[in-house]
């Protein structure tokens, strides 16, 4: 088999959240063009949003994706407390950050065992590596179980929750109704400290990424809802000042916009970023068990984003235990509301499972939404998904096509990319003849 | 001499344009999971596995709606490698979120969203998938209920048609035994138009239904709409309530139109 000139391509990319595909040309023993293809049919709401009341987005952009609808909810929340000029605190915000452990556990677990760790150990998917590892499939969906559980008491139901409203919620939970949830999370955070020595025994391919890293940073706590946007480049701006600094380029070969950093740089957002600009956050408990996992110096290999997707999980329901232990009911389930002025503008980041998810809305003279700007962790992370595809076929030309191509899944599936998510995703084809 | 083993039922899920939630409700049955694909060959399903098996399929799930000319065709083949053909949720059953494009000029949605028009392949509509190939059950809910998945699953495989009520939110209500939000707070609610399924969810969390499993069998909209006037609703907001989630659905897109201005 020649490894002058040939093509790879998977025509429609497995275990991704979303249709995409990967088309790879080779000519001469060089990577000529490397693309991710998002043909995930567009479904526009930046444009339909427009016209309705501000009180609509949060259920109507949780819409924009099954697996990450509190991310969307969130974003959403803090954009337009933001442009009404109001902040929530206290319980209110102790309790939407309990929400989004809840989502970091069940997304993050869906991805570890049922997409990705398939991946490393041979098998086409979860049911298959079950035959062989039942306890390890099914501590997998008792852990997701248990951040679906956090959801659905929080919001109602695991998907497209229904108590999220700006300013608050529309009920807030007595003591005794979380309580029942607190059982469920000791098991979890030692499910998922099983799930960290689990994955950092797999096998990984060695790579490291060189990517400007993007994420939120709270001076408190490991980012959630709340803080500046940082970088390994040296990036600390307000969340308000996003636009300033990013951008999105629309190119023929997706149906998500790309983004980059303003002036052209490729950037990361998501665990890995998250990890290495906010690992001095975490508790000891999972500042321990990242240096059990060797990376307590920070992380670059992509193929680990597995291990730090577990150390995130095991700091969700960590956190959630400390959120729920220090709970108090507020007096009321959501703050007061001015009337939308026109012509505000709000501006709202908050860590997606995936990473950083911006959010944007301008008030129009009646009230109603009259600009919408949504940037996905998904678009934002393409480039830096070709990019390491591009540098995964360079180092690795001799390998047989079918290897090939199994490897470059395998390292999109390092970034979870949600194709849904990002059309506002995968095929691969490798061309080498 | 041992009788051979029946053969499994082979399942298959495809996606059209979805936020794939419907599809993640089958994940999301992490007690049952393991059972049903132990009852069931799971030969497609791509977001969960990379054994993409060929048909024929005993049972397809179709989420999401169709959007793109592509589609149109695939659903033909979809339909022509399937025995049973259900669609799951209301993008599939009614067009989804995405057929609010209906009432306007798409070409000005995609000028909203991306720089190059060109480069964007899309129909002006988002319809349901009964719109193209005969549809054997729809299940509604965006997103769909798990328990009601389960219970259309076993009932296809079964060869019996699923206990799904088509009665309004209202019933559920009263079944749980929830103080009616409209009548008792005054919160303007569409759980007397819309289709049973969740559980009676927001007035469970004291708020007002937003009709997100569409509408039930012969629902009076426009007495409701009558309701909501009276609790002080004005016409944009009236129009908007009807058009959203099932935005395609026949009696709400009735219902739409007579609180469009002008």
């Amino acid at each position: 088999m020649g490894t002058a000139t040939r093509t790879i391509q998977v025509n429609y990319l497995a275990r991704v959240e979303g249709e995409g595909a990967l088309y790879v040309k080779v000519r001469g023993g060089q990577v000529q063009k490397v693309q991710l293809r998002i043909f995930e049919p567009p479904r526009f709401f930046e444009a339909f949003l427009r016209g309705r009341a501000f009180t609509e987005a949060p259920d109507i952009v949780a819409r924009i994706c099954g697996i990450c609808p509190v991310a969307y909810q969130m974003s959403a929340v803090h954009a337009l407390e933001d442009a009404l000029g109001v902040r929530v605190g206290g319980a209110l915000r102790l309790l939407r950050r309990l929400l989004y452990c809840g989502e970091w556990i069940e997304s993050h677990t869906l991805h570890i065992y049922m997409l990705h760790a398939p991946d490393f150990l041979g098998y086409p998917d979860a049911v298959a590596l079950a035959r062989d590892q039942p306890e390890a499939v099914r501590r997998g969906l008792a852990l997701k179980k248990a951040g679906n559980e956090i959801v659905a008491r929080l919001g109602g139901r695991e998907i497209h929750p229904i108590n999220v409203r700006v300013g608050g919620f529309y009920r807030v939970p007595s003591r005794r109704e979380l309580a029942p949830l607190e059982e469920q999370l000791k098991w979890a955070r030692e499910a998922a400290l099983e799930t960290v020595k689990w994955v950092s025994k797999f096998p990984f391919p060695e790579m490291a990424l060189d990517h400007e890293l993007v994420a939120l940073r709270h001076p408190e706590e490991y980012p959630m809802n709340e803080g500046r946007l940082v970088s390994t480049a040296g990036l600390d701006i307000a969340v308000a000042d996003f636009a300033e600094h990013f951008v999105e380029e629309h190119v023929a070969h997706s149906n998500a916009l790309h983004g980059l950093r303003r002036g052209g740089g490729i950037y990361l957002t998501g665990p890995m970023a998250r990890f290495n600009l906010n690992r001095t956050q975490l508790p000891p408990l999972v500042q321990e068990a990242a240096r059990e996992a060797g990376l307590d110096q920070g992380c670059r290999n992509p193929f680990h984003s597995i291990i730090v997707r577990s150390l995130e999980v095991l700091y969700a329901c960590d956190e959630a235990l400390r959120l729920i232990a220090a709970y108090e009911p507020p007096e009321a389930p959501a703050v007061e509301l001015p009337p939308p002025a026109a012509g505000a503008v709000g501006h709202g980041c908050t860590e997606a499972p995936r990473g950083s998810l911006y959010h944007r809305y301008v008030f129009g003279p009646d009230g109603t939404l009259a600009e919408v700007r949504i940037v996905p962790p998904t678009s934002q992370n393409q480039r830096a998904i070709e990019d390491d595809l591009r540098r995964l076929v360079q180092a690795r030309l001799d390998l047989p096509t079918e290897r090939l191509r199994h490897e470059c899944e395998q390292a999109i599936r390092n970034h979870d990319p949600c194709i849904s998510c990002a059309t506002h995703f995968l095929r691969l084809e490798l061309d080498r003849e | 001499m041992a009788a051979r083993p029946r053969r499994r039922p082979r399942v298959a899920v495809w996606k059209f344009a979805s936020c794939d939630g419907c599809q993640l409700s089958l994940l999301d049955c992490e007690d049952e999971l393991l059972a049903v694909a132990g009852a069931v060959d799971i030969a497609y399903f791509p977001e969960a596995s990379s054994r993409m098996g060929r048909g024929p399929f005993d049972l397809s799930l179709v989420e999401g709606s169709v959007t793109t000319p592509h589609d149109v065709e695939r659903i033909q083949r979809v339909r022509r490698l399937s025995r049973y053909l259900v669609t799951i949720g209301a993008c599939a059953t009614a067009g989804g979120i995405q057929a609010l494009r209906n009432f306007r000029d798409v070409k000005e949605f995609i000028g909203v969203v991306y720089a190059r028009a060109d480069y964007i392949g899309t129909l002006a509509r988002s319809s349901a998938i009964s719109e193209h190939v005969p549809v054997d059950f729809e299940l509604r809910g965006c997103p769909i209920n798990k328990r009601q998945l389960l219970e259309v699953v076993s009932a296809f495989l079964a060869g019996r048609r699923p206990t799904v009520p088509a009665h309004s939110v209202c019933v559920e209500c009263k079944l749980a035994g929830t103080v009616c939000v409209m009548v008792a707070q005054g919160t303007p609610c569409l759980g007397p138009v819309t289709h049973a399924g969740c559980g009676a969810l927001c007035p469970r969390y004291r708020r007002g239904c937003y009709g997100c499993y569409g509408p039930m069998e012969t629902p009076n909209t426009a007495a409701l709409a009558a309701g909501w006037q009276r609790l002080g609703a004005r016409r944009p907001e009236l129009l908007r309530v009807f058009r959203s989630f099932n935005a395609g659905a026949e009696p709400f897109v009735l219902e739409s139109r007579r609180h469009e201005e002008g």
